[in-house]
């Protein structure tokens, strides 16, 4: 169910409806069967994935909270009689037994999600690896459709576990509870990837009615549709034509293709996690942000902060700082700088850490290689500027740029030029074609074609690039008032007419600018396939 | 307080008002009008105008309303007669808009094209939209929707069709403000009138098919018809249209002649009596043999008349006085059509 087709609208409307009718206490439930049945349309065999996911998480982690429980009752119990030796060596059996516990549950979920996911991968390089020998024997592929959202709610739920593990808070004991944490529809399919401790409560507490929590749901859900249907559906069918014919679309249009690449995919993303962030809020729910006006980063590190951002302190939290610190690491880091000295010694396990970190960003978002050297080259491209940071120090101080507009501006449009370029992996999906027709840019000199009329030729229409341009001048617009606070919150404080006639403007632009319907194919959401 | 409240509601009621308003405004001008180029989706709302009391009903496709010519029934034979059609009208959206007439009148006669038999599932919403947009709600246009729409569509387009019609913002003409509110009649009681001439020459063979067995579908909806038409005492005629093409098979028109024996109907092909119909084709088709213009309708409704008032027992109504007056401004409206067309050619 596509949160843009009329299906998800009734959908959400019986859901809402229901929601303040039913006694406070039922909610939560209503949530849950809500949630399971919007998964049940995406097929019902991928309710077996989830369900899997839910059980599994639910005993295990149940199994670690009973160990921690036990160990501090049987410590509290013989505190007197132990030693401090006794207790520490007590609390490492523990420890032990819990990190069995809680391996075995990331083994078996992110086992199902690598078979799942990665497997046609693996046998589509043991295949290419085979040609490569001459041998005529080949691995069937298996013909499995990925379930809708996996990434997401494994990542989700096992956040949940290793955050029990370490003791950030107790499991939680109500199985349907944690279903419903694992599968809560808004968020089910393309995020934001939530922390147990930042949605259950607003999850499973009562919720009264609430005029304006309502409205600004509504308006968070309009604002969503704006940016996937207006925007991001009439870029796609350009991106299309330009990756879909590389032999014509070369140079120039390498460059248009990126950047309306950034755009749709901006306005994709952004606006399906406003239209998750909108109904949760409807129903008084807080769903974390996921992006904070991402273009505006003055470099790709703060972009990364502001982008994705619950993917992306997901990979720092449970990838990067365990990495970090763990034993081995700790070893190495110590050896290197032994061997290497003080300064490139140091680098050596950050410089690992990151690298498997991109590696698993990479992979997260698809399973080919063009994901990988993806995330590779984010991970390059940030360890660069890292190493650059005191030139760049002396550069500002020298030429006294840092905090001027323009500079700013440089820096700004430095950045997302950048991450642009590094998305071509993702549009053309295939490494060495990438490379080359990235080469084309600087090798194809067809700036003439784009005042040729050829633009018109990418499958848009005049009338298309108008509603076009607008929709980025008022995401921008947007953007830029959104820095000294909610839009939404200063809108309000506006007269009634003035509220009606944005906020009904807005429906009326999405209604007749809209790509649904008749003549359109429906997008499905770009993140909905990781 | 209370005054808050008030005024609360005063603002939450005028911006209902004011949005329904406007979407109704909005709706009404993205529909396409269909008055100038393609008339075929303005045909079906027509019908509504009309004094109720015909004695026949045409019921089908562009073979009926372009081959058929109303006013020659009523001149020659003084039958009262409506064509219910539109362009690639599906047999389920002639069964449905058949059901729907005779909530409206009970005509004697009902001619039905069999050429949709060959259809057996829904085809393209273009047509389907020239169908249904223009019937009234009724329980009758919501089957209809239902049998006809392809997977792409989707009911709830029809119940708002500015949800269909949105895109048409940047397509939207003069006529799109000149129809607003009233629209041209594009028909003679059903019949499109055309005069201009295009021989057919080169007719191409029908290609050969793996299957010439109408669908289940198609002899479902039939069947419905038959019965309905029983049940209301109104007598069902099945006719092929002389068009040349799209082919009809002799496979075809097998399964129709024992159809019609089968269950007592009359069956009329007027493929096999184009002679005696006296139809030429170079010179009574405007587009090569698909459908015949003016010359040719008046020719086979001429002749298709003379079955209806001989075999089908039709009474002349002339000297009703009502419905003499009603025809003399029909027929005026006709002669000035053809006027006029003769003038745009000239």
């Amino acid at each position: 169910m596509l949160f843009t087709s009329y299906e998800f609208i009734l959908f959400l409307l019986i859901v809402f409806i229901l929601y303040y009718c039913i006694p406070k206490r039922f909610q939560w439930w209503l949530l849950l069967a809500a949630s399971y049945i919007f998964y049940f349309t995406s097929g019902a065999g991928n309710l077996f994935y989830i369900l899997f996911t839910t059980i599994s998480t639910y005993y295990f982690v149940r199994r670690i909270q009973k160990s921690k429980d036990a160990q501090a009752d049987w410590l509290k119990e013989h505190k007197q009689a132990l030693s401090r030796e006794e207790r520490k060596a007590y609390k490492e059996k523990c420890k032990k037994k819990q990190w069995g516990l809680l391996l075995l549950t990331l083994i078996l979920n992110i086992g199902m999600l690598a078979v799942v996911k990665y497997t046609n991968f693996v046998i589509h390089n043991i295949n290419g690896i085979l040609e490569m020998t001459g041998s005529g024997s080949r691995l069937s592929f298996w013909d499995i459709a990925l379930p809708l959202g996996i990434s997401f709610y494994v990542f989700q739920t096992m956040g949940y576990a290793i955050d029990v593990y370490q003791g950030k808070y107790r499991a939680e004991e109500n199985f349907f509870k944690l279903a419903l944490f694992v599968s809560f529809f808004p968020q089910l399919i393309q995020g934001p990837i939530s922390r147990f401790d930042h949605l259950a409560k607003s999850l499973y507490e009562p919720h009264s009615f609430n005029g304006k929590t309502v409205a600004f749901g509504l308006q968070r859900i309009l604002w969503g549709f704006f940016k996937k249907l207006v925007i991001a559906d009439r870029l796609v069918v350009a991106v299309n034509t330009i990756i879909g014919d590389t032999a014509s679309y070369r140079g120039i249009w390498v460059f248009v293709g990126m950047m309306f690449y950034a755009l749709e995919l901006y306005a994709d993303f952004t606006g399906g996690i406003d239209i998750t962030i909108g109904v949760a809020q409807t129903m008084g729910i807080t769903v974390t942000e996921n992006f904070i006006r991402p273009y505006f980063s003055k470099n790709i590190k703060e972009y990364w902060n502001r982008w994705h951002i619950t993917m992306g302190s997901w990979f720092t939290d449970y990838i990067f700082y365990p990495i970090s610190v763990c034993q081995p690491m700790l070893k190495l880091s110590k050896a290197s700088r032994k061997r290497l000295g003080e300064q490139v010694g140091k680098r050596v396990t950050i410089y690992l850490s990151c690298f498997v970190v991109w590696f698993a960003t990479g992979i997260w978002h698809g399973a080919s290689w063009n994901f990988i050297v993806w995330g590779l080259a984010n991970c390059v491209v940030i360890l660069i500027t890292q190493e650059l940071e005191p030139f760049y120090r002396w550069f500002h101080k020298r030429f006294s740029v840092d905090g001027t507009f323009g500079f700013k501006l440089f820096q700004v449009v430095r950045t997302i030029l950048l991450m642009s370029a590094l998305r071509t992996f993702d549009c053309y999906r295939d490494v060495p074609l990438t490379f080359r027709m990235f080469g084309t840019m600087f090798t194809d000199f067809n700036w003439g074609e784009l005042f040729s009329g050829a633009l018109l030729g990418l499958g848009l229409t005049a009338w298309d690039y108008m509603v076009i341009v607008i929709g980025f001048f008022l995401l921008l617009g947007v953007s830029l008032v959104q820095r000294s606070g909610s839009v939404r919150e200063k809108i309000a404080a506006k007269p009634y007419a003035m509220r009606f006639v944005l906020w009904f403007g807005l429906f009326l632009l999405v209604l007749l600018w809209g790509t649904y319907g008749i003549g359109y194919d429906a997008s499905q959401f770009i993140y909905n396939q990781f | 307080m209370n005054r808050n409240r008030k005024r609360t509601a005063a603002a939450v009621l005028i911006s209902v008002v004011i949005i329904v308003l406007a979407l109704y405004f909005l709706q009404r001008l993205l529909m396409p009008k269909y008055m100038t180029d393609v008339v075929e989706g303005a045909m079906v709302a027509e019908y509504y105008d009309e004094e109720k009391d015909h004695d026949v009903i045409f019921i089908g496709d562009c073979e009926l309303y372009e081959n058929i010519s109303p006013v020659t029934l009523w001149e020659e034979y003084g039958i009262n007669s409506y064509i219910r059609g539109s362009a690639q009208q599906l047999i389920w959206q002639s069964y449905y808009l058949m059901e729907e007439t005779f909530t409206y009148e009970k005509p004697d006669v009902v001619v039905f094209n069999v050429l949709s038999m060959k259809y057996d599932e829904p085809q393209k919403e273009t047509y389907n939209r020239m169908t249904l947009d223009g019937m009234k709600w009724s329980r009758s246009k919501i089957a209809d929707i239902q049998a006809s729409m392809t997977e792409e569509e989707n009911f709830l387009e029809y119940v708002f069709p500015i949800l269909r019609y949105h895109s048409r913002w940047n397509e939207l003409t003069w006529d799109d403000i000149k129809y607003f509110w009233k629209r041209d009649k594009v028909t003679h009681n059903g019949y499109y009138m055309r005069l201009d001439v295009l021989p057919a020459e080169n007719v191409p063979e029908g290609k050969v098919l793996a299957d010439y067995k109408f669908g289940e579908n198609a002899y479902y909806y039939l069947d419905k018809m038959v019965k309905l038409c029983e049940d209301n005492g109104v007598e069902l005629v099945l006719v092929k249209a002389p068009s040349l093409y799209p082919y009809w098979y002799d496979e075809w028109d097998e399964q129709m002649v024992d159809y019609a024996r089968e269950h007592n109907l009359k069956y009329y092909n007027f493929l096999k009596v184009t002679d005696e119909i006296g139809l030429d084709f170079n010179m009574d088709t405007y587009d090569a043999g698909l459908h015949l213009n003016l010359s040719g309708a008046q020719k086979l409704s001429s002749y298709f008349g003379k079955i209806l008032a001989e075999e089908c027992g039709l009474k002349s109504r002339r000297g009703e006085a009502a419905l003499e007056q009603s025809w003399k401004e029909k027929c005026q409206d006709y002669e000035e059509e053809i006027e006029r067309q003769q003038k745009g050619w000239e």
